[in-house]
């Protein structure tokens, strides 16, 4: 008989030993003379059980976690028992059937439905999960049909900015132009992000099938995935898609038989946060430094190469084959007011069961916190939470119960971004916070706008002296103008966001700056 | 010229492609492990760019160096979610440790230490990456032991 495992090649998973683990379950079915095929899966986002261990059985797949490389033989031990039933749930380490894990169960898994489950790298597996269903039937339509899908989806802008995707792609379809450019967006730079990694490395094709449908839609012929070096298994992983999506004609001159072209070039960035700016990104595959554009013209009008490009994070076009697959109705269904569909939710930093977590908008933020997270991992109390990267706001206990979508953050001031959850617990200096925001903001500035690269500078200091109590009233005051300059004249988001941070753990947190807790609310 | 047939070689390899500055210098920079500042001309020649215009996009990216490559490299994590699980004592624990001084060399140069913002390991945190290997859940206990398997004296 053949054993069916599986253990995780995510790198998070990787970086907690999944591959020591992977050759300890080897070298011991080896021992024991026993055959085994091991697929090593993306993760599948419970990544407190990391490295998870799988074995396929008649219930489902079971999992085992988190694995040490010791417990190869004791895992074989179960795999193998005449009592399988018994021995396979007895062992210590087993959680049940993966599926049935609260955490995964109480999901909308749409646009991460495969990673985890699948091998990223068979086309079969993924075929075999209904990839490329979408990519079929968007060969069957016209550019403005499709178009017309995405919009009705509702779906958004998964990068942080929340654009409508359809809005997007009609303004390309529409421009003139020789050429026309599909650019991903994969410089997933924001801290407390990482779906865009996990599905990269664990379900490569559904981002190239959404890059083919984007290019059926707007008529491009290349594409462009810039991926951040600070991800070379990602980048490994897309590499080898490509390649295999070439060779089964899903990308070329002729794909799928349609007459239609469309191939995909990869790009490495070079560390440089700035580039996930869409328009520092575009400088960058141009082969200049990373800075950023004025705008107008919108690269949706004139992008790479001055031609009309599509500028999308890998999120967005990893949604768009499910929409195109099930419709926009179905896609729509999910979510609540503007914010349709689902968020792939990523939850890390000082909490017990940190993960991804792809919910419909509208849970409130406690929910994530609390009945998929499980409180801090420290056990003291969550006393700060940062949503949406580094430029995001701070959000304090006290608006946990704020729903998840796009409008109801903008209300309190905050952003859902990207997705990403940072949780502090009460040991956090918040002013250290703020001084870090603006000396980040300093530091990967791309000097192109005064606010930006001489306030963050600035701020910097400022909030050395509010903190240090010297001339308090003043330099509040100074801080405040100082932010209010650089949200309205900075060029990109970067300089215009950072005051959030700062701002925001100014006003929940003023007692952490030397202040009065009345003080910060004014 | 030291290195000729690796620069010409990773010029090579990105001919034919548009804006193939950044390949470049990454397929210079992935064969000997940095972009030796004799090398700017000729890829400058080779692209049909100013030499300048080579030197800024080295100088923007902070992946690039000019030198060659330190036996050992580490990074750790200094993004919120790892700071929010301890990584700023992880970071003092190994300059400390490996006496590394403020421009992040340690004595004897063997070890460079390089902050990273997000390895997007952050349900996994702290992280670091050392010699391009990553490591999760990072006890001060296993940096320890991490960094007594480094093959030098400290």
């Amino acid at each position: 008989m053949s054993l069916a495992l599986y253990v995780p090649r995510d790198s998070a998973a990787v970086a907690v030993g999944a591959d020591a683990v992977a050759q300890a379950l080897l070298q011991e079915a080896v021992r024991r003379g026993v055959d085994v095929h091991l697929v090593r899966n993306g993760s599948r986002g419970l990544y407190w059980l990391e490295p998870l261990v799988e074995v396929q059985t008649p219930q489902g797949r079971i999992g085992y976690g988190p694995v040490n490389p010791a417990d190869a033989a004791s895992l074989l031990d179960a795999f193998l028992s005449d009592d399988k039933e018994g021995r396979l749930t007895a062992h210590p380490l087993c959680v049940g059937v993966v599926d049935d894990i609260p955490f995964l169960k109480q999901q909308q898994r749409l646009t991460f439905a495969r990673v985890g489950i699948v091998d990223p790298l068979s086309l079969d597996d993924f075929l075999a999960y209904r990839g490329y269903q979408g990519l079929r039937h968007a060969l069957t339509l016209t550019s403005e049909a499709i178009v017309a899908e995405v919009t009705e989806s509702g779906l958004r802008g998964r990068g942080g900015a929340a654009f409508p995707a359809g809005i997007k792609w009609r303004t390309v379809l529409q421009a003139p132009g020789s050429e026309k450019y599909i650019v991903c967006n994969a410089d997933e730079g924001d801290s407390g992000s990482f779906s865009d990694r996990m599905l990269m490395e664990g379900d490569p094709f559904t981002l190239l099938e959404g890059m083919t449908i984007a290019a059926l839609a707007v008529g491009a012929k290349q594409g462009y995935v810039y991926v951040r070096s600070e991800y070379p298994a990602a980048e490994a992983t897309l590499h080898q898609a490509i390649a295999i999506a070439r060779a089964a004609g899903y990308l070329g001159a002729d794909i799928l038989g349609s007459g239609r072209a469309f191939d995909i070039e990869l790009r490495r960035g070079a560390g440089a946060y700035i580039c996930g700016e869409e328009t520092a990104l575009l400088e960058s595959i141009e082969g200049r430094r990373g800075q950023v554009r004025a705008r107008p013209p919108l690269p949706a009008v004139s992008g790479l190469f001055g031609q009309p490009t599509v500028v999308n994070n890998v999120i967005t076009l990893a949604t768009v084959p499910i929409v195109l697959e099930r419709g926009a109705r179905y896609y729509a269904d999910f979510g609540q007011g503007r914010s349709r569909g689902t968020l792939p939710f990523q939850l890390g930093g000082n909490i017990r069961c940190g993960g991804l977590i792809e919910l419909s908008f509208g849970p409130t933020l406690r929910t994530l916190l609390h009945n998929f997270g499980g409180g801090s991992a420290s056990g003291r109390a969550i006393r700060a939470v940062q949503v949406g990267g580094p430029l995001g706001a701070w959000i304090p206990e006290s608006l946990f119960d704020t729903h998840l979508d796009y409008e109801a953050f903008a209300q309190i001031g905050a952003m859902l971004g990207h997705g990403g959850v940072v949780v502090f617990d009460d040991t956090v200096d918040m002013a250290q916070r703020a001084r870090e925001a603006m000396r980040f903001c300093a530091q990967e500035s791309c000097g192109k706008c005064t606010p930006c690269r001489i306030g963050a500078v600035r701020g910097v200091e400022v909030l050395d002296r509010i903190s240090g109590g010297e001339q308090r009233e003043a330099n509040l005051q100074l801080l405040h103008e100082l932010c209010e300059t650089m949200t309205h004249g900075s060029l990109c988001a970067m300089g215009g966001l950072t005051p959030s941070p700062v701002l925001s753990a100014l006003k929940h947190f003023p007692e952490d700056f030397g202040l009065p807790a009345s003080r910060g609310a004014a | 010229m030291i290195h000729d047939a690796e620069v010409a070689a990773a010029i090579e390899a990105a001919t034919g492609r548009a804006g193939a500055l950044l390949p470049v210098l990454h397929a210079l920079q992935d064969r000997i492990g940095y972009v030796p500042p004799e090398a700017v001309p000729r890829i400058a020649q080779a692209l049909n760019l100013s030499r300048a215009e080579v030197q800024g996009v080295l100088s923007f990216y902070t992946d690039f160096r000019s030198t060659p490559p330190v036996q050992h490299k580490l990074r750790v994590c200094m993004a919120e979610a790892c700071l929010a699980q301890g990584a700023a004592a992880l970071q003092k624990q190994a300059a400390e440790r490996l006496a590394i001084d403020p421009s992040g060399h340690s004595v004897g140069g063997h070890i460079e230490s390089e902050p990273v913002y997000c390895l997007g390991l952050c349900a996994c945190a702290p992280a670091l990456m050392l010699d391009g290997r990553l490591h999760g859940r990072v006890t001060p206990a296993q940096l320890e032991l991490l960094l007594s398997e480094l093959d030098i004296t400290l």
